[in-house]
């Protein structure tokens, strides 16, 4: 504690050589017993006062050097087609004009795909693969001379067929993009022939678009020799990093890829952003001049990729009490014309084919199939709520056919003792808290009694119908690309006692930033607010994973931690030489050393270990351990933890035209031991919205031709203000701790409560169903627009 | 007379003068790209989502008065004596936080903080309005702001909060009024105003009998109110508009006018400034008005606009042709009159001629006997554009239906009423059974497409069963038939 004697630091002062410490640095606070921003603690976002007046910094923000250029693409409106000739003399002409990039422009490979398929070209070639794939840039003095100039291109195409969605790319043989993946437990084809009820279906489960509010956007600086400099607003750095070195034909030491925040992440920003940072800097290199690239919101989201659409055919097969035997599954997916993430996005959607749910018997496979659609990819969930749907639909099923409470269903179907708590791909559920967070929020909820009211309303008959359900999730915490699970930081000290706090993570939002100031704040004990918090920079931290699959302060909280203990050691046995005392002696305590009876301020402290010439800088390092796949058997322990939830939800539904408003939602949600718990609701809060939004109103339309006509939020509707819950109880499971040795035993929390959002899907089917009398599950696909939950009515009333 | 060859607006602190303005430029690229004031956001260039969330200040019969509009689409030229507040304005000195700001930090109102200066813009207007408002009208302001990441449970915190941090009283616009209105009184000299870049022209006509006549010397010249459609044209299909005439700053044309007989819109009434008047009459067109968009679309957009784009999918002119709406164009001094519906000749094409403008849209008062609604349905409940638009307007006398004009949008390739609906009324008994008979005959009025917004199948089953709302909701009955707003 602080309380004890202050000491003036034994520094000869007239012996410095530069300025002595600031007075406001370290000394005034010391009078407090705890620091501030603790570990798991509210804290508030550390750019909130920037983000309220317009002076947080977003990439399109930063003052652009005298004769910056702009660079727009030029992208194809065709779905499938030949390229017999693309004429772009009237491209060049156009005016500001300096120039334009193709495929034979790039000094190194013509490909971004970030899994090394290469499948994934940043300029098409000989044909287009989808409509709004890019087939040029125009660089020009200004955005809207590039803009302009880039509708001037002349091209002539050849058409071919195309197949725009799962199905239709089934019938024509589109093959896969990706290897499948099965997962396989028991032998599923016996069990489901051996038990007493089966029920097949099939569920439709619309894509997504991310609506950053910020879109793509890179901005590149030539420097001297090979190198480049790119800004940009993307989650993964380090890929950026290695493909624009990758494209220029340069070591990935010649470039540098900063990011200060962005505004919005969600996936969309992974490998999106590759090929954008590689214009810019191939353009910035070409003409030596800095060049920025920023698309249109109709570009934007016509030529990156978006959540995966899937088409599920499930079986299963239960006992009289609705306890599953086995279920079967067959998800095929929109994968768009490569790749892209794909393949681990299909496998996340299996592995979360059971969410909370035990399958003796279990038969699961994907099928990442070839459309000529924009190449899909990461978003918030990555394939896993595309799974849980589907256990959460077959738990609507078996209720129907039972004619019982879907929460009962769920509850005899939880992953359980005695041998029931193995998933399909053989990773033992060790830390299942489902039942009781169920539990808990089933009676904070009040679910029972308002259920009954619900039933109770509906058996009036009237126009206005109700529905409610609750839904848990359990989302598995890991990248199952298991490399991906390691992390750096970098921790400077100046001889001044402030902290300069760099790591691999990025920050979207999420507060990743603030989460592991604190981490280190408690490390060091020192106030938050000494700590400075600096953009991500490959040249800081190298070889980084993306800031996603929610790992961010799992995964950077942990890195950062190690680089202020190594710091930490070496001021201990400097301490410890300096005061002759033993190590077990020196304590950190709120902005001050405590050295056996002595306090000593920590700026003070600093300045003397500087002076002893202490290394007051550290790279951190960590790596989730436990972890291992076998892709190959579908069997290992792909994830170190799982993350859970429930949410319930109560809609009402307007039958004659479909319309609905979400009442009241309640959520009780896992977050271990919070690093943030007001940061943490945030996310969950934001997740369950986003997640609602997938299921309701987020609808993607292609024509027939195959061009996207929701490409800008004026025809691609997110959620707004009203149409939050009218009630919202967010609540955070605090008993719960990380029973892995997770940063201070919190959990991750970026992606999970996303999945909450299905507890007003199955509300709104809940409420459809009550006009057949419960008798039907709805064949309701997702999303349900009012138009979708409209035809389900007229279906069912026949 | 006299033209200015220069616009002249304040921004923020300081005045500001521009001799080269161009048609299409907007006022968020003046803020971000020559002003580098980079707080306000592009988030979506087309009105949708918020994040370039500005004040405009303007002189309207003598007051001032501020409302958000998005500045990607507000057309710099239309600035013209107008005061624009952007974020910038908002930290006083020293870096203190405005109570609006303070209320959004307290209540963790941003994460990745690109929508927040828009909605701290927005937070700003409403608080100004109304210190203390309830969660709907706070829905209500927001309808145009887009927040992707905090589900916006804590910025509805953060906006009834604000008064808490401070009121508006002591606000600088509040301190300032006085001294800005004078400053934008000066600015108002009644002169045309033609402006031009390069090749690009802008016209802001002195009078409204001025723009009869520069319509006439310049009749291919593109008429630009609110912006909120052409604004698009400009942003997202970059269209050249030039020459434009710009009609938003005519008082003239912001009258509304209520007599005994009609209440008569100007062409250039905003839905905002047009929602009291019509609430009065009609008091379901006072929900229905704020579904219309956003906030920021609504304070800038006319009704003159949504009549006269010729749109389908336009919310008003269902609504105006039930209620049997007459419409006045002018050429040069010469007007004409006709019944709205006439005026939606075929898909973007109405009976307009070259060098004619829309002047006022008159709308009858409420007769007895008169039984009406509207209806929109969309894909989102707020700040979505109409799958179907259905208005009723029918007339019971005595049990009997002696009139009806029920018009529908987003069923045909213009706004249009439904001839075979209202032949199947007009005459019958007022009953369930009529209602629905002649919901029955609107496939034969209506072949509506199948497009992103909604499918053919739907747009038929919706409308068909929004005659069935319409006849339960007339019953009255304890049973709800909508929603609760």
């Amino acid at each position: 504690m602080s309380t004890g004697r202050t000491v003036e630091a034994p520094v000869e002062t007239d012996k410095r050589k530069d300025p002595p410490v600031a007075q406001h640095m370290m000394r005034a606070d010391q009078n407090r017993d705890t620091i501030k921003g603790e570990v798991s603690k509210d804290l508030r976002h550390d750019s909130a006062a920037k983000h309220v007046t317009g002076s947080a910094e977003y990439c399109d923000d930063i003052p652009e050097p005298m004769g910056t250029l702009h660079a727009y693409l030029g992208l194809s409106t065709r779905a499938h087609a030949l390229i017999r000739e693309l004429d772009l003399s009237a491209v060049r002409s156009a005016p500001g004009v300096i120039g334009v990039l193709t495929a034979d422009d790039l000094p190194g490979s013509n490909d971004v795909s970030p899994t090394g398929r290469n499948d994934e070209p940043i300029f098409a070639t000989e044909k287009v693969e989808f409509w709004g794939q890019p087939m040029f840039a125009v660089v020009a003095e200004t955005r809207d001379a590039a803009r302009r100039a880039a509708k001037l291109a002349q091209v002539t195409y050849e058409d071919l067929p195309h197949a725009l969605d799962p199905e239709t790319a089934q019938e024509a043989d589109m093959g896969y993009v990706t290897p499948p993946l099965t997962l396989r437990r028991g032998d599923a084809g016996d069990a489901m022939s051996k038990a007493a009820h089966r029920i097949k279906g099939k569920l439709r489960v619309g894509g997504q678009d991310h609506l950053y509010l910020e879109g793509h956007i890179a901005f590149a600086i030539p420097g001297e020799d090979d190198d480049v400099l790119v800004h940009s607003s993307t989650q993964h750095p380090s890929e950026a990093q290695h493909m624009v070195a990758h494209v220029l034909g340069v070591p990935s030491n010649a470039v540098t890829i900063n990011v200060r925040r962005m505004g919005g992440g969600f996936g969309g920003k992974e490998t999106q952003m590759n090929l954008f940072c590689a214009v810019a800097a191939v353009a910035a290199k070409k003409w030596n001049r800095a060049v920025k690239i920023r698309p249109d919101r109709d570009d934007d989201m016509s030529a990156t990729g978006k959540r995966h659409d899937f088409v599920i055919d499930y079986e299963v097969g239960f006992d009289d009490e609705g306890v599953i035997e086995a279920v079967t599954g067959e998800f095929a997916a929109r994968c768009g014309f490569s790749s892209d993430l794909s393949g681990p996005v299909t496998d996340r959607a299996l592995f979360h084919a059971d969410n909370a749910y035990y399958y003796p018997n279990a038969l699961l496979n994907s099928h990442p199939l070839k459309t000529n659609t924009v190449s899909n990819t990461a978003f918030r969930g990555f394939g896993g709520p595309q799974g849980v749907i589907v256990a959460e639909r077959i738990m609507e099923e078996i209720a129907y056919h039972r004619g019982v409470d879907s929460l009962a269903i769920r509850k005899r179907n939880f992953y359980g003792d005695n041998g029931r708590d193995v998933t399909p791909y053989h990773q033992t559920v060790e830390d299942n808290i489902a039942p009781r967070i169920v539990q808990e929020l089933e009676e904070s909820a009040d679910y029972q009694a308002r259920r009954q009211a619900v039933l109770d309303w509906n058996a009036k008959g009237g126009t206005i119908r109700k529905g409610i359900a609750l839904t848990p999730v359990k989302f598995g915490i890991s990248f199952t690309a298991t490399w991906y699970n390691q992390a750096g930081a970098l921790l400077h000290i100046y001889s001044d006692g402030s902290i300069h706090l760099n790591h691999g993570g990025t920050e979207m939002g999420q507060g990743l930033n603030t989460k592991v100031a604190q981490v280190v704040a408690d490390a060091l004990q020192v106030d938050f607010d000494k700590i400075k918090i600096t953009k991500t920079t490959t040249e800081k931290v190298p070889n980084t994973s993306a800031t996603a699959a929610s790992s961010g302060s799992d995964l950077n909280g942990m890195a950062a931690q190690n680089a202020a203990d190594q710091i930490k050691e070496r001021l201990i046995a400097f301490a410890a030489e300096r005061w002759q005392t033993d190590a077990g002696n020196v304590r950190f305590v709120a902005n001050a050393v405590q050295v056996g009876g002595e306090t000593i301020p920590f700026a003070d402290f600093i300045r003397e270990a500087y002076l002893a010439r202490i290394h007051l800088s550290a790279a951190g390092f960590y790596k989730t351990p436990k972890i291992h796949w076998d892709r190959d058997t579908g069997k290992g322990r792909p994830f170190y933890y799982y993350a859970y939830g429930a949410a319930c939800s109560e809609v009402s539904v307007d039958t004659l035209t479909g319309e609905y408003r979400v009442e009241r939602t309640d959520i009780l949600h896992d977050v271990g031991k919070s690093l943030n718990p007001i940061l943490d609701k945030g996310q969950i809060e934001g997740a369950f919205i986003q997640g609602m939004g997938w299921l309701t109103t987020e609808e993607l339309w292609w024509d027939k031709q195959g061009q996207l006509r929701t490409h800008a939020p004026s025809t691609y509707k997110i959620p707004l203000a009203s149409d939050r819950p009218r009630v919202f109880n967010v609540e955070l499971a605090k008993w719960s701790e990380n029973r892995e040795n997770t940063i201070k035993r919190s959990k991750a929390v970026g992606e999970p409560p996303f999945m909450l959002g299905i507890s007003v899907f199955e509300a709104l089917s809940h409420a459809v169903a009550s006009v057949a009398d419960y008798k039907t599950c709805p064949r309701l696909d997702a999303p349900a627009t009012p138009e979708c939950v409209l035809m389900a009515i007229e279906r069912l009333r026949g | 007379m006299t033209i200015r060859s220069e616009i002249r607006f304040v921004l923020n602190e300081r005045d500001i003068t521009l001799d080269k303005v161009g048609a299409g430029d907007t006022l968020l690229d003046f803020l971000r790209i020559d002003r580098r004031l980079t707080g306000s956001k592009e988030g979506c260039a087309e009105g949708d989502c918020g994040a370039c969330t500005v004040l405009v200040g303007r002189l309207q019969d003598g007051k001032l008065r501020y409302e958000p509009v998005n500045s990607c689409i507000r057309l710099t030229a239309s600035l013209d004596a107008c005061h624009v507040v952007s974020i910038e304005y908002l930290s006083g000195n020293g870096g203190k936080l405005h109570p609006v700001q303070q209320a959004m930090v307290e209540h963790h109102g941003s994460q990745c903080g690109f929508c927040t200066p828009g909605f701290v813009m927005s937070l700003y207007a409403l608080w100004m309005e109304n210190p203390d408002p309830t969660e709907t009208e706070i829905e209500t302001a927001l309808q145009g702001n887009l927040c992707r990441c905090t589900g916006y449970e804590p910025i509805i915190k953060a906006a009834k909060a604000a008064t808490t941090f401070g009121s508006p009283a002591e606000d600088a616009l509040s301190r300032e009024r006085e001294a800005i209105m004078a400053r934008l009184s000066t600015l108002q000299d009644g002169q045309r105003v033609e402006v031009s870049k390069g090749s690009s022209r802008c016209i802001l006509p002195a009078s409204v009998d001025d723009l009869a006549e520069v319509l006439v010397e310049t009749p291919t010249a593109t008429m630009v109110a609110g912006a909120t459609d052409v604004g698009l044209w400009v942003t997202k299909f970059l269209r050249d508009i030039s020459p434009v005439v710009f009609l938003g700053h005519l008082d003239e044309l912001r009258q509304l006018d209520v007599t005994d007989g009609v209440i008569r819109i100007g062409a250039g009434v905003s839905y905002t400034d047009s929602r009291a008047a019509m609430a009065a009459d009609y008091p379901h067109l006072g929900a229905f008005w704020d579904r219309i968009a956003g906030w920021q679309i609504r304070n800038m957009g006319t009704i003159g606009g949504n009549v006269a784009n010729g749109s389908p999918i336009g919310d008003t002119p269902p609504v105006l042709i039930a209620l049997g709406a007459v419409i006045t164009l002018r050429k040069g001094s010469n007007r004409r009159t006709m019944p709205i519906e006439e005026f939606f000749v075929d898909y973007g094409k109405q009976d307009i001629g070259e060098g004619e403008f829309l002047e006022s849209i008159d709308v009858p008062r409420p007769k007895s006997g008169e039984l009406q609604a509207a209806y929109k349905i969309s894909k989102r409940r707020d700040e979505d554009i109409s799958s179907v638009c259905a208005a009723f307007n029918v007339t019971v006398q005595d049990g009997k239906i002696t009139a009806a004009r029920i018009a529908f949008g987003g069923m045909a390739a213009t706004p249009k009423r439904a001839a075979s609906v209202e032949a199947a009324l007009v005459g019958a008994d007022w009953s369930e059974e009529t209602v629905m008979n002649a919901a029955a005959c609107l496939g034969e009025d209506f072949s509506p497409l199948t497009d992103w917004r909604a499918s053919s199948e739907y747009r038929l089953q919706v409308s068909k069963n929004l005659f069935r709302r319409f006849w339960l909701e007339q019953q009255g009955g304890d049973a709800p038939v909508r929603l609760s707003a």
